[in-house]
């Protein structure tokens, strides 16, 4: 509980950041510190240095780009939770946020934050991965896009080069009959995700699944998209069976972590089963 | 008896107000000046001789005071005691060094010390120590470390036995051979972590000049501590004071002598300057005391109609590494005595094995020895009863102790001494609706959904008593209590109680039992604990003990006092005692009321002593040591509900009854309190909690992140309700209720799962109950 010494900077804007990233090159960047500060007791994590940014204005805040939604890197998750816009728009968000830590993490954990630590067991990376968000991040040669599929590279690991900082997640606003859930089985020490699923389910005026995204956190050393799924799906009729049968594949192809809660096999049991009631519940809600 | 009106009032605890806003006085909250921080570095190893340790780096490191091994310590300490010495068991006590010497034995055991100018810099000293290991082969499994072959953790003890405990009553193999059913089964009862909110901590104040030690620290019986401590140092009982006023939540992990305290005491000693320890979380799972951790054999044996009519228990207990303070009792007595629970059986047959492993020492954990009893025979009636086709509540009456048989001398040789155990279980059952609700788990089923009853009417053991009996157990000590009250001048009431509550709420039920004696305000009366230069020697807080036995100290003080008072009354008023009534804090002439001193009038003259009977002192002021003349057994009944996902193994609680009879209440919201903490942490075994060590003796839940003690989003809303059974044990006809719904509920909740899933064919799957392990038994069963 007594981290090594570090030194703290407080960057004013993301321009300074970038600069203190370079002069610093074994620095993190801290926003709500919610991952980074435990693993810094624990002595986890020895940075050198933290370069704060939870106070860079432009990282902060939602706003309504048109056909797009975007939230900055250093948005709370209770600001997000609490944003009507996000309520009517992209409801997944807010669901899934309510089953992220406490009340006291949710004031302090940032959106950003969340994604570019990539914890295997985070919620939120399931849910860009089911939205289709993109991500932006800036570096010294400046700014490049990244889409939520291949955001996520590895267990702690995602597509941002150290010396790039994340800036915004981006969000296409889903056309009309969409449906979206998340769906968790929360480990029950941690309160993390044992297993996640996200899934946006797009009906066409038949009925019949027009789209469809689904993203699994937890299971893995990183959270993916289960794109087998999503084609055994689309144009379907989405029945019980068919969710049923579609969810089946939800496990192929994938890695699953073991732990003294869950062992890879029964973390594959819960893919299939969460990526079902994800599913169910999504089209539930697309049928409004 | 004295039931007026505090008696039975569910006050607000007047402690929570300093509690809950920040304003306790914790260990870690004392600063002196001058103070040095000490860190202790630990073994990552569960078994390894130490080959070499270079302090070199540490020791040049800035703001780094000293640095100390076993070896530096070795003339400063004594080894860590063992308190609890069962007779005819063959015991070999554990040679146990504060800080390992040559060889560490289990993950957590200390092998160098670090005093620093602060936390930090002790910690980055910690880690500049490098310590030279021979890893040795390391055994956590307590049936593997008695196999032959087994890695030896000591040279002197063969096999890894720390003893072998017998209790044969009567002639079980006879009614085995009698039996018209006859079940056999193994049974896990798994490791826990006792979790206190407050990690446990000391500072050490040594003063050279007077030669006095002041040590607060974490401490369930200051009194204790300052004996261990005087044994270890060498300092006289007379140097020695400890405090420990507040503490925050014990569980039977703060009764110990432990070596963090004591390297803290001798250091300070040592260096003359007051020495702060105060561990983390992480050490606190390692290094403090774990629970439970039983492998049982046991064998039933019953008639048709459900009558049991003989036990027996082959028990192996993993001791951990060492031999902690309390710990050959409590997987010995305080388990094989009442392993015929509410039950009229005859037969008990009981062996008990103390096995030494690498891993964490266990020792008294909430209910200590009584949940593991209670467990076994719970589960084992309900087992019973699915063999005969026998409804599970009714199984339960069959064998009860009937209530017109109380006292009753069980075949162990305790006296239960009242009880109406049926009452309970009609209660609960009503307050369940239980016809109702077999009715709606039939539906359900039909339906696909799995909702499980669960039961369990228990019997325990508190107030452990008398010193007579403890000794005769090799208990190292006495089981009394003491209390001293004093009445001041304006007739304002001091208590000095040897109980030291770290959470029960003693400073408001004792303040209601003094209230309602000596007829004074409750806010007159202050309650003073857990600090042994102001109390006289006290026992302590656990074990369900400090209403029953501080409680009564309390009352035969007070009633001292109030002899005392009115025999002053009386010479004041110029009649005989006997002809004085004591009514709302008044004395008065029987006949003629007007005539009269109230209590603080008493006390003024008692002190002003100007006019004293020529036989009586000056002072209002008495102390009473209680010994009581037996335990208390609380009993009741619990009954869960849950419903199970067999999809997921998902466990969701419906509902959750307990029907608990703890004798008289002297306040029901304390009470209530008590037990609905007691729930949650005996369902979290049942269904969370789960201490894991892989095989080389690693604990892999060693952090909050892993170990999953319950959230209160993770448990059901409690219907509690009681019955009084009052005990003539004590002059307030009180039990206890620190334990009762840890040693109940544990049961109930896997006795209701498991009945969820009888359509399965399931009859028995380990604690802890978690989702994979209920859905792996019905992949199994289905397939």
């Amino acid at each position: 509980m007594y981290p090594s010494t570090f030194t703290y900077y407080r960057a004013g804007s993301v321009q300074e950041a970038l600069k203190l990233l370079v002069e610093n090159p074994d620095a993190k960047l801290l926003a709500g510190g919610h991952s980074l500060i435990p693993a810094m007791k624990l002595r986890l994590a020895s940075p050198s240095a933290l370069i704060d940014i939870s106070r860079v204005p432009e990282l902060a805040g939602i706003r309504d780009a048109g056909d797009r939604i975007v939230i900055g890197a250093t948005t709370r998750y209770d600001d997000i939770q609490r944003s009507e816009l996000v309520r009517q728009v992209l409801p997944i968000l807010p669901e899934a946020i309510d089953v992220i830590g406490d009340l006291q993490v949710r004031n302090m954990g940032t959106i950003g934050g969340s994604l570019a630590h990539a914890d295997p067991a985070a919620d939120l990376p399931a849910v860009v991965l089911a939205l289709g968000a993109e991500l932006k991040a800036v570096g010294p040669d400046g700014e490049r896009t990244i889409p939520a599929d291949q955001f996520f590279v590895d267990l702690f690991t995602t597509a941002l080069q150290p010396n790039e900082i994340l800036t915004e997640i981006s969000f296409p606003k889903p056309p009309a009959r969409t449906g979206m859930s998340y769906q968790k089985f929360a480990n029950p020490a941690s309160g993390y995700a044992v297993v996640g699923a996200a899934a946006v389910v797009t009906l066409g005026e038949d009925g019949k699944v027009a789209a469809v995204r689904v993203g699994v956190t937890g299971a893995g050393p990183y959270a993916v998209r289960r794109q087998n799924v999503e084609q055994a799906l689309v144009g379907q009729e989405p029945t019980a069976a068919a969710i049923e049968a579609a969810s089946q594949l939800a496990s192929e192809g994938m890695t699953f972590n073991s732990d003294i809660f869950a062992s890879d096999e029964y973390r594959a049991h819960l893919t299939r089963v969460f990526v079902k009631r994800a599913l169910t519940r999504a089209v539930e809600r697309a049928r409004g | 008896m004295a039931v007026t009106k505090l008696f039975g009032a569910a006050i607000k605890r007047r402690e929570d107000p300093r509690l809950i806003t920040g304003r306790g006085n914790f260990t870690d909250h004392i600063r002196l000046p001058g103070t040095l921080v000490m860190a202790i570095k630990r073994s990552p190893h569960a078994h390894a001789r130490i080959v070499r340790i270079d302090t070199s780096k540490a020791r040049a490191m800035r703001g780094v005071v000293a640095v100390y091994t076993g070896q530096d310590l070795v003339d400063k300490l004594a080894p860590v005691p063992c308190a609890w010495l069962i007779p005819d068991s063959d015991l070999k006590l554990t040679p146990y060094r504060a800080v390992a010497v040559d060889k560490v034995r289990y993950v957590g055991d200390a092998v160098a010390v670090v005093v620093a100018e602060d936390r930090y810099v002790a910690q980055d000293a910690v880690e500049a120590i490098d310590v030279e290991y021979e890893v040795l082969p390391a055994v956590v499994d307590q049936e593997k470390a008695m196999e032959p072959g087994a890695p030896q953790l000591y040279d002197e003890i063969p096999n890894n036995l720390a003893f072998h405990w017998k209790l044969h009553v009567g002639d079980f193999d006879a009614v085995w051979n009698e039996a018209e059913v006859r079940l056999s089964r193994r049974l896990i009862n798994h490791r826990l972590i006792p979790t206190a909110m407050e990690p446990r901590g000391a500072l050490a104040a040594y003063n050279p000049g007077s030669g006095e030690l002041t040590i607060w620290c974490t401490s369930q019986n200051p009194h204790v501590h300052r004996l261990l401590l005087s044994a270890v140092t060498g300092l006289p009982e007379t140097r020695i004071r400890v405090i420990a006023t507040d503490v925050g939540g014990g569980f039977g992990s703060k009764i110990p002598m432990y070596a963090g305290e004591m390297i803290a005491a001798a250091i300070s000693r040592d260096l003359g300057r007051p020495i702060k320890w105060i561990e983390t979380r992480q050490e606190n799972y390692v290094a403090t005391i774990h629970g439970r951790d039983h492998i049982q054999y046991v064998d039933i044996a019953a008639r048709r109609d459900g009558t049991i009519t003989g036990v027996r228990v082959r028990a192996y207990a993993n001791m951990g590494a060492y031999l902690s303070t309390a710990a050959p009792g409590v997987p010995t007595w305080l388990f094989g005595l009442m392993l015929q629970g509410a039950y009229a059986i005859p037969v008990i047959h009981c062996d008990v094995y103390g096995v030494l492993t690498n891993t964490t020492p266990t020792d008294a954990y909430r209910g200590a020895g009584r949940p593991e009893a209670t467990y076994l025979l719970e589960r084992m009636i309900d087992i019973l009863a699915r063999e005969l086709g026998m409804d599970p509540a009714e199984i339960r009456r069959k064998n009860f102790i009937p209530k017109d048989r109380f006292p009753y001398t069980t075949p162990t040789g305790l006296q239960y001494d009242s009880g109406d155990y049926e009452a309970t279980l009609n209660r609960a059952l009503e307050l369940v609706d239980y016809a109702n609700l077999r009715r709606q788990q039939a539906e359900l089923r039909q339906q696909g959904r799995y909702i499980g009853i669960g039961f369990s009417t228990y019997v325990e053991v508190c107030g452990l008593a008398p010193s007579q009996a403890a000794g005769a157990m090799g208990f190292q000590g006495g089981l009394w209590e003491s209390a001293t009250v004093r009445v001041h001048p304006t007739g304002k009431v001091t208590v000095f109680t040897g109980s030291n509550p770290h959470g029960q709420g003693e400073e408001t039920t004792f303040a209601q039992l003094v209230a309602d004696e000596l007829g004074v305000p409750f806010e007159d009366v202050e309650i003073i604990h857990g600090d042994t230069e102001m109390v006289p020697f006290g026992m302590g807080t656990y074990g369900s003990r400090s209403t029953a036995v501080g409680g009564a100290a309390l009352v035969a003080a007070c009633r001292k006092v109030k002899e005392k008072a009115q025999r002053i009354a009386a010479h004041l008023l110029e009649v005989s005692p006997e002809d004085l009534a004591f009514e709302n804090g008044r004395f008065f002439v029987k006949g003629a009321p007007d005539r009269g001193m109230t209590f603080q009038e008493v006390a003024l003259q008692a002190y002003l002593a100007w006019k004293l009977p020529r036989d009586i002192e000056p002072g209002l002021e008495a102390t009473h040591f209680w010994d009581p003349v037996n335990n208390t057994f609380p009993f009741g009944c619990h009954i869960c509900v849950v419903e199970v996902d067999p999809e997921t193994g998902k466990v969701d609680f419906l509902k959750y009854v307990a029907v608990d009879d703890v004798g008289n209440v002297i306040n029901p919201m304390i009470v209530d309190g008590q037990v609905h903490g007691g729930i949650a942490q005996g369902l979290a075994q049942a269904v969370y909690e789960y201490a894991a060590y892989d095989a080389n003796g690693q604990l892999l839940s060693a952090s909050l992140m892993d170990y999953a003690i319950p959230k209160a989003s993770m448990l059901p809303s409690f219907t509690v309700d009681r019955t009084v059974t009052p005990t003539p044990v004590n002059p307030m006809g009180v039990k206890g209720a620190g334990e009762t719904g840890t040693i109940a509920s544990t049961p109930a909740v896997v006795n209701a799962v498991i009945d969820a899933l009888a359509p399965f064919g399931i009859e028995h799957i380990d604690m802890p109950l978690t989702p994979e392990r209920i859905w792996r038994a019905v992949r199994e069963r289905s397939s």
